[in-house]
C-alpha cells in the first residue's frame, strides 16, 4: 500500500512539473504560429511564475483552462484537491439513487473482504496430496498390526491359512439329478416314502413334527401346575425332616429308629410273601451293607465318640450301655446272614457255628487297617520256632469266649466292664502290634545276618518274659525310627541295637500273646491293675532317652561313617521281606567282599581327597638364595632365620566347597574341557542367566516326557504342507471385511481433485 | 490292607484289535533316566552333525535357455508350471516335476525385462527391450495355429518391470514412469511419476492391493497407492535399489535388494529406519523373494551366491552356490515354500530345497516325530559354542570366502576410524549413527 501511494505522489509532482512546463512548450508552439505580439504575454507569465515561488503551497485556482489536463477518460487524477481518490467519493453521487443500491452492496462487501492470495505451485500441491494419501494409507494398513503381531508370537502357524471346511451334505443335495436306480435302492426309498420318513435333514417325521407342535395351552398349564405342587411338597417334607432333626430328645429318635426298624422288617416280611426276587434283591443290599460294614471302621470303637465312652464308660452305666449298643451294631451289620433259601431247620444249627466261627474270623479282620495278615504271620513264622506254633489256638477260643460272656451281658454289669475294656485294649493292641510289624519289617530286612545277631536272637526269645516289661519303650523307640531320617536309619547300629531291632515284631507278637494269656487267666483284671502296668512300664522309657542321643552323635560322626567299613553297602541293600532272597543276597554280598577283598575304597577316597585339597591350597614362596651372606656348598642348608625371612606366606584362600561334605570331593577349578562346550554369554532373549538355564535343563525328548507332552514340546513353529499352494494372506482370513469395491473402480471413479479436506491440509500447511 | 503279588490285568497289555499300538509300559521316574542335559546335548550335536551331512539342497538345472535369464515367474494355480524370460526376448514355460521346457516363445527383440503371470493362471505378460508389453496364453496353441500374443501394446518408452494385480484385471509396468493398465485397454488408466530416472521395478501389495511399490536407478524407493493415484513416499537410499518384495503375510513390509551388498527390510509406514539391515552379501542383490509363509526370504546376488534370510536375522541362514553357478539375476521362491528356483547369467535354471537337509517325499509318523524332536534340540541347544559352530559352518567358494575376509576388514577399518574421530573430537561434536540410519539418505514426503 506504502508503495502504492508512493507512486502516487511521484505522479502528481510530476504532472506538476508538466503544468509549469507546459506553457512554455504551449508558449514555444505558439510562437510558432504567431511569431511576434505574444512578448507581452511571456512577460506576464513569467512574473506569474515569480510571484508563485514566493508563495508556498499556494493552492491554485480550480480554473480549467484545458479539459484534457484533469479530467481524462483514461484515467482518475485527484488533481487540485491533493488529496488521495477513496471509494466513498466514487459513491457520493450514488447514495442519491435508489436504484443503484445492489451495486452499493457488492461495493461494501467487496471492502469487507481480503484478496485472494496466489494458489500454491504444483510441487507444492502434490507434495500435500501425497500427504494427505499417506496417512490415509498408513491408517488403512494400521489394522493389520493386531494380525502381524499375533503372527509373529504364534506357538504354531499352519499354512495354508484359510480353513477349508468339509461341507457335509447328503448326496442329494451334492447330485441333484441322483435318483434311486438298483432295485434294492428303489425299494429302500419305496418304502421311505411309504412310512412318510424323512429322507434327508432334518431328521424328523412329519408325525413329530405335528406332535412337536401340537401341545395345546391347557396341558402345558397342567404340567405346570403339577411340577408346582410336587415342588411344594418336597419343601414340606424338607421343612419336617429339618424340624425332626433339631428335636434333641435322645427316646424320641430311639423310638422312632425302632419304629423305622419294625417297618422295614414288616415291609421286608411282605416282600417275601409276595415278591421273592424283589426280597432276594433286598437281602443283597443288605449283604452289601455288611460287606462295607466290614470294610469301614465306622462301628468301632476306634472313633473319637467311642473313645470317649471308653473312659466314661467305668463310671456310667449309659455310655456303657451305648458302647455295647454300638459293638452289638457293628457285629451285627459284620454278620453273615443266611441266604433266604435255606432251610428252616439248618438255620438253628447255623446260629451256633455263626456264633464260634465268624467272630473268631471278625477278629483278624478287625485289623484291616494293619499290614497284610498274612505277610505278618510269615514275618513271624520265619524267626519263630514251634513254640509259636502253640500259641496261636490260644488266640482263636479267647474272642468267643468274650462272646460268650457278654451274652450274659445284663446279668453281670461289673464283669461286663472289664471285657470291654479288655475289648478294647485287645483291639488296640492288635493295631499297635501291625504298626509295630509295620515299622520293623524294613529294620528287620536291613539287618545284617552276622550268626553272632542270630544267636542273640535265640537268647532273647528266652527272655520274652522280661521283655514284657520293655515293651512300651521299645514301641516309642520304634516310632522315633520312624521320624528319623533315611540317612541315620542307614546308619550301622551298635552292638547292641541291632538284636533289639532284629527281634522287635517277634517280641511284640510274644508280647501281645503273653498279655492274652494273661488277661485269658484272670479275667476279672481290674482296669487299675492295667494302669499300674502302664505306670510301671512308663519309668523304662526315660532312661533310654539319653542313650539314644548319644547314639545320634555317634552315628552322625562322620568319620566313623567313612573308616567302618562297607556297612553302608549292607545298609543299601532293598529291604526284602523273603528269607529265600536274603539267603541269595547274603551270598552275592559275600561274593563281593571277597572279591573286592584286597580294595579299601574309603581309605582311597579319603586320601585322594586329602591330595586335592593340598594341591588347591596357595603355596608359600621360598626366596632365600642358598650361599648368599653366608656359607654355601653341598650338603650346607640356609640357616632357619634366613629361611623364615625370605618366605612369602601365600594368603589363604576362601574355604573350600567341600569342607563340610566328607564323601565329596569339588574341585573348584574351571575345567577347560567342559568350558569348550558351556555357553560363554547370555543369548539374546534371555535376561538372566537362571532363565536359560532352566529352558536348558528341562528335557525335551520322549525318554522323560510322556506322549502327549513330548508331541506338544515339538510341535514344530511353522508347518506346511506339501503341494498345497500358500496364498497371501487375505482380510477374509483373519476375519476382516474387505473392501468390496475393487481398486480398479476407485480409480476410474477418482479424478484428481482438491477436496475441503485437502484444503484444510493446504492451509495448515502454508501455516507452518 | 495290601497284598503283595504279581497281578497283570490283561487289559493293560492286550490291544484290542491287531492295528492298535502295542501299549508299552514306561516308568518316568527321573530317577531311572539320568543326566538328561548331557544325553539330549549330545543328540543335539549329533542332530546338528547329521544336518549338516545330509545338506545336499540342489535338485535340478532346467538348461535350454540360449542366453542369460532374466526373470522368472510362478504360476498363480499350479506348483510345477514355472515361466522364464531371457536376455534374447526368449520366453519358456517349464514344468518341474518333468524337469523340461514345455513351451518356447521368442517373445521379444532383445531382452525379455520383466514376466508376470494373471491371478487366474491362464495367461500372463512380458515386456521386452522392444518398447512392446505382450499378452500371452498361458496353453500353448493348437495344432496348426501361430504362436502369437493375445494382446500387444506398443509403448513410447522401454518398459523394465511389470507386475499384474492379485485380484484384478489390472497391471502396471514401470520405465520413464509407474503405469497402471486396464487389460481392456491399450492407454494406461493412469500414469504415476516422481522425478525423472528411470523405475527398474514395480510390485504390487499381495495382501492391500491397491499399494505399489517401485524402486528407480536415483537411488530411491517410490510407494503410490493406485486407489489415489498418487505416489506416496519415497526414500533415497545410498545406493541404488534394484528389486523390492512384498511379504506376503505383512501387508506393510517389504525388502529392497539394494547395490551396496545389502538387504533393507522396511516397515513402509516409517521409513527413516530399516526394520532390518540384511548383511552377507559381498557383491550386488539383484533379486529378491520371499517364501510364501513370510518368515524368510530368498537373495540372488551378483556375487554367484543365492542367500536365504530369516526376516527377523540381520544374517543369512543359509548359501547356495555351484561352481557353475554365475551371476544369479532373478530368484523366486516356491508357493508351496519347499523349494527355490534362480536363474543365472549362464543361462540355467536352478531348482533347490529351501531347507537343504529336509527329506522329501512322504514321511513316516516316526521319522516326522524325530524330526520335530531334532528341531526343537537344534533349537534348544543353538548358543552352545560347539553346536553353533557346526550349525553355521558352510563352505564358500574362494571368490566369497576371500571377499567376506577383505570386507569384514574394511569394515573394521572403518569403525575404528569412526571411533577414533569420536574418541578425538569435542563429546557431541561427532554424531553417533546407528547401522540402520546409515544408509538412508532421506525422505521425501
Amino acid at each position: 500500500m506504502t508503495a502504492n501511494r508512493l507512486t502516487e505522489s511521484l505522479l502528481a509532482l510530476s504532472q506538476q512539473e508538466e503544468l509549469v512546463d507546459l506553457p512554455k512548450d504551449y508558449l514555444l508552439s505558439e510562437s510558432e504560429d504567431e511569431g511576434d505580439g505574444d512578448g507581452e504575454i511571456k512577460h506576464q507569465k513569467l512574473l506569474e511564475a515569480i510571484s508563485s515561488l514566493d508563495r508556498k503551497n499556494r493552492r491554485k485556482s480550480a480554473e480549467r483552462s484545458e479539459a484534457s489536463l484533469k479530467v481524462s477518460e483514461f484515467n482518475v487524477s485527484s488533481e487540485g484537491s491533493g488529496e488521495k481518490l477513496v471509494l466513498a467519493d466514487l459513491l457520493e453521487p450514488v447514495k442519491t439513487s435508489s436504484s443503484l443500491a445492489t451495486v452499493k452492496k457488492q461495493l461494501n462487501r467487496v471492502k469487507s473482504k481480503k484478496t485472494v492470495e496466489l494458489p500454491l505451485n504444483k510441487e507444492e500441491i502434490e507434495r500435500i496430496h501425497r500427504e494427505v494419501a499417506f496417512n490415509k494409507t498408513s491408517q488403512v494398513l494400521s489394522k493389520w498390526d493386531s494380525i502381524v503381531l499375533k503372527n509373529r508370537q504364534a506357538e504354531q502357524l499352519v499354512f495354508p491359512l484359510g480353513k477349508e471346511e468339509p461341507i457335509i451334505a447328503p448326496i442329494e443335495h451334492v447330485l441333484s439329478s441322483w435318483k434311486a436306480r438298483t432295485p434294492l435302492e428303489q425299494e429302500i426309498f419305496n418304502l421311505l416314502h411309504k412310512n412318510k420318513q424323512p429322507v434327508t435333514d432334518p431328521l424328523l417325521t412329519p408325525v413329530e413334527k405335528a406332535s412337536l407342535q401340537a401341545m395345546s395351552l391347557e396341558e402345558a398349564k397342567m404340567r405346570r401346575a403339577e411340577l408346582q405342587r410336587a415342588r411344594a411338597l418336597q419343601s414340606y417334607y424338607e421343612a419336617k425332616a429339618r424340624r425332626e432333626k433339631k428335636i434333641k430328645s435322645k427316646k424320641y429318635h430311639k423310638v422312632m429308629k425302632k419304629g423305622k426298624a419294625k417297618k422295614a422288617l414288616k415291609e421286608f416280611e411282605q416282600l417275601r410273601k409276595f415278591n421273592p426276587a424283589a426280597a432276594l434283591e433286598e437281602l443283597e443290599k443288605i449283604e452289601k451293607a455288611r460287606m462295607m460294614e466290614r470294610m469301614s471302621l465306622k462301628h468301632q470303637n476306634s472313633g473319637k465318640w467311642a473313645k470317649s465312652k471308653a473312659i466314661m464308660a467305668k463310671y456310667d452305666l449309659e455310655a456303657r450301655q451305648a458302647m455295647q449298643e454300638q459293638l452289638a451294631k457293628n457285629k451285627e451289620l459284620a454278620q453273615k446272614l443266611e441266604v433266604a433259601s435255606e432251610s428252616e431247620e439248618e438255620e438253628g444249627g447255623a446260629e451256633v457255628e455263626e456264633l464260634l466261627v465268624p467272630d473268631a474270623v471278625n477278629e483278624v479282620q478287625m485289623n484291616v487297617d494293619g499290614p497284610n495278615p498274612w505277610m505278618l504271620r510269615s514275618c513271624a513264622s520265619d524267626t519263630r520256632e514251634a513254640a509259636t506254633e502253640e500259641e496261636d489256638p490260644e488266640q482263636l477260643p479267647e474272642p468267643v469266649a468274650h462272646e460268650v460272656s457278654e451274652s450274659e451281658g445284663e446279668e453281670r454289669p461289673v464283669a461286663e466292664e472289664d471285657i470291654l475294656l479288655r475289648e478294647f485294649e485287645e483291639r488296640r493292641s492288635l493295631r499297635k502290634r501291625s504298626e509295630l510289624n509295620q515299622d520293623a519289617e524294613p529294620a528287620d530286612s536291613q539287618e545284617t545276618k552276622d550268626s553272632s545277631s542270630q544267636e542273640v536272637l535265640s537268647d532273647l526269645r528266652a527272655l520274652s518274659q522280661k521283655l514284657k516289661d520293655d515293651h512300651q519303650s521299645r514301641k516309642q523307640k520304634a516310632s522315633s525310627e520312624g521320624t528319623v531320617p533315611q540317612i541315620q536309619r542307614e546308619e550301622p547300629a551298635s552292638e547292641e541295637e541291632e538284636p533289639l531291632l532284629l527281634q522287635r515284631p517277634e517280641r511284640v507278637q510274644m508280647l501281645e500273646e503273653l498279655e492274652n494269656e494273661e488277661c485269658f487267666q484272670n479275667k476279672e483284671l481290674s482296669r487299675p491293675v492295667l494302669e499300674g502296668h502302664w505306670s510301671e512300664k512308663t519309668p523304662n522309657n526315660h532312661p533310654d532317652a539319653p542313650k539314644e542321643k548319644k547314639k545320634k552323635e555317634q552315628m552322625i560322626d562322620l568319620q566313623n561313617l567313612l573308616t567302618t567299613q562297607s556297612l553302608s553297602v549292607k545298609s543299601l541293600a532293598v529291604p526284602t521281606t523273603e528269607t529265600l532272597e536274603d539267603d541269595v543276597e547274603r551270598n552275592q554280598r559275600q561274593m563281593i567282599k571277597e572279591a573286592f577283598a584286597g580294595d579299601d575304597v574309603i581309605r582311597d577316597f579319603l586320601k585322594e581327597k586329602r591330595e586335592a585339597v593340598e594341591a588347591s591350597k596357595p603355596k608359600d614362596v621360598d626366596l632365600t638364595l642358598p650361599g648368599w651372606g653366608e656359607w654355601g656348598g653341598v650338603g650346607l642348608k640356609p640357616s632357619a632365620k634366613k629361611r623364615r625371612r625370605f618366605l612369602i606366606k601365600a594368603p589363604e584362600g576362601p574355604p573350600r566347597k567341600d569342607k563340610n561334605l566328607p564323601n565329596v570331593i569339588i574341585n573348584e577349578k574351571r575345567n577347560i574341557h567342559a568350558a569348550a562346550h558351556q555357553v560363554r554369554v547370555l543369548p539374546y532373549p534371555f535376561t538372566h542367566h537362571r532363565q536359560f538355564e532352566r529352558t536348558i535343563q528341562t528335557p525335551i525328548g520322549s525318554t522323560w516326557n510322556t506322549q502327549r507332552a513330548f508331541q506338544r514340546l515339538t510341535t514344530p513353529k511353522v508347518i506346511t504342507k506339501p503341494g498345497r499352494i500358500i496364498k497371501p494372506i487375505k482380510a477374509e482370513d483373519v476375519g476382516y471385511r474387505s473392501s468390496s469395491r475393487s481398486d480398479l473402480s476407485v480409480i476410474q471413479r477418482n479424478p484428481k481433485r482438491v477436496t475441503t479436506r485437502h484444503k484444510k491440509q493446504l492451509k495448515k500447511n502454508s501455516v507452518d | 490292607m495290601k497284598v503283595k503279588m504279581l497281578s497283570r490285568n490283561p487289559d493293560n497289555y492286550v490291544r484290542e484289535t491287531k492295528f492298535d499300538l502295542q501299549r508299552v509300559p514306561r516308568n518316568y521316574d527321573p530317577a531311572l533316566h539320568p543326566f538328561e542335559v548331557p544325553r539330549e546335548y549330545v543328540r543335539a550335536l549329533n542332530a546338528t552333525k547329521l544336518e549338516r551331512v545330509f545338506a545336499k539342497p540342489f535338485l535340478a538345472s532346467l538348461d535350454g535357455h540360449r542366453d542369460g535369464v532374466n526373470c522368472l515367474a510362478k504360476h498363480p494355480k499350479n506348483l510345477a508350471t514355472v515361466l522364464s524370460g531371457a536376455c534374447d526376448g526368449e520366453v519358456r514355460i517349464w514344468n518341474l516335476t518333468q524337469r523340461k521346457c514345455i513351451r518356447t516363445i521368442q517373445a521379444h527383440e532383445g531382452f525379455v525385462r520383466g514376466i508376470c503371470t494373471r491371478f487366474c493362471g491362464t495367461s500372463f505378460f512380458t515386456v521386452g527391450d522392444d518398447k512392446t508389453v505382450k499378452q500371452w496364453k498361458m496353453d500353448g496353441p493348437g495344432y496348426g495355429e501361430e504362436e502369437e500374443p493375445l494382446h500387444t501394446i506398443l509403448g513410447k518408452t522401454v518398459y523394465t518391470g511389470i507386475d499384474h494385480h492379485w485380484k484384478e484385471a489390472v497391471f502396471a509396468t514401470c520405465g520413464q514412469q509407474v503405469d497402471i493398465w486396464d487389460e481392456q485397454r491399450t492407454n494406461p488408466i493412469c500414469s504415476m511419476t516422481w522425478g525423472f530416472d528411470s523405475i527398474s521395478s514395480v510390485k504390487f501389495n499381495p495382501i492391500e492391493t491397491f499399494l505399489l511399490g517401485s524402486c528407480a536407478s536415483d537411488r530411491n524407493i517410490v510407494l503410490y497407492d493406485m486407489r489415489q493415484a498418487t505416489p506416496l513416499k519415497k526414500v533415497i537410499l545410498n545406493m541404488r535399489t534394484n528389486t523390492i518384495c512384498w511379504n506376503p503375510m505383512e501387508a506393510f513390509i517389504f525388502t529392497a535388494a539394494n547395490e551396496d551388498y545389502n538387504l533393507y527390510t522396511f516397515d513402509m509406514r516409517a521409513l527413516d529406519t530399516p526394520v532390518m539391515v540384511h548383511m552377507d552379501h559381498v557383491s550386488a542383490v539383484l533379486d529378491v523373494d520371499y517364501s510364501p509363509t513370510g518368515k524368510e526370504f530368498v537373495s540372488a546376488s551378483f556375487d554367484k551366491s543365492v542367500r536365504i534370510f530369516p526376516v527377523d536375522k540381520s544374517r543369512s541362514r543359509e548359501v547356495y552356490h555351484t561352481k557353475r553357478m554365475q551371476h544369479v539375476i532373478c530368484v523366486k521362491w516356491t508357493s508351496d515354500s519347499k523349494y527355490i528356483m534362480c536363474g543365472s547369467d549362464e543361462m540355467n535354471i536352478r531348482l533347490w530345497k529351501a531347507n537343504a537337509s529336509e527329506k522329501l517325499g512322504v514321511l513316516t509318523s516316526r521319522e516326522k516325530a524325530a524330526k520335530d524332536y531334532n528341531q526343537k534340540l537344534k533349537e534348544k541347544f543353538q548358543h552352545h559354542p560347539h553346536i553353533k559352530r557346526i550349525a553355521r559352518h558352510r563352505h564358500l567358494p574362494k571368490s566369497i570366502y576371500s571377499q567376506i575376509q577383505e570386507q569384514r576388514i574394511m569394515k573394521e577399518a572403518r569403525r575404528r576410524k569412526e571411533v577414533n574421530r569420536i574418541k578425538h573430537s569435542k563429546p557431541g561434536s561427532v554424531p553417533v549413527v546407528s547401522e540402520k540410519k546409515k544408509h538412508i539418505v532421506a525422505v521425501v514426503k
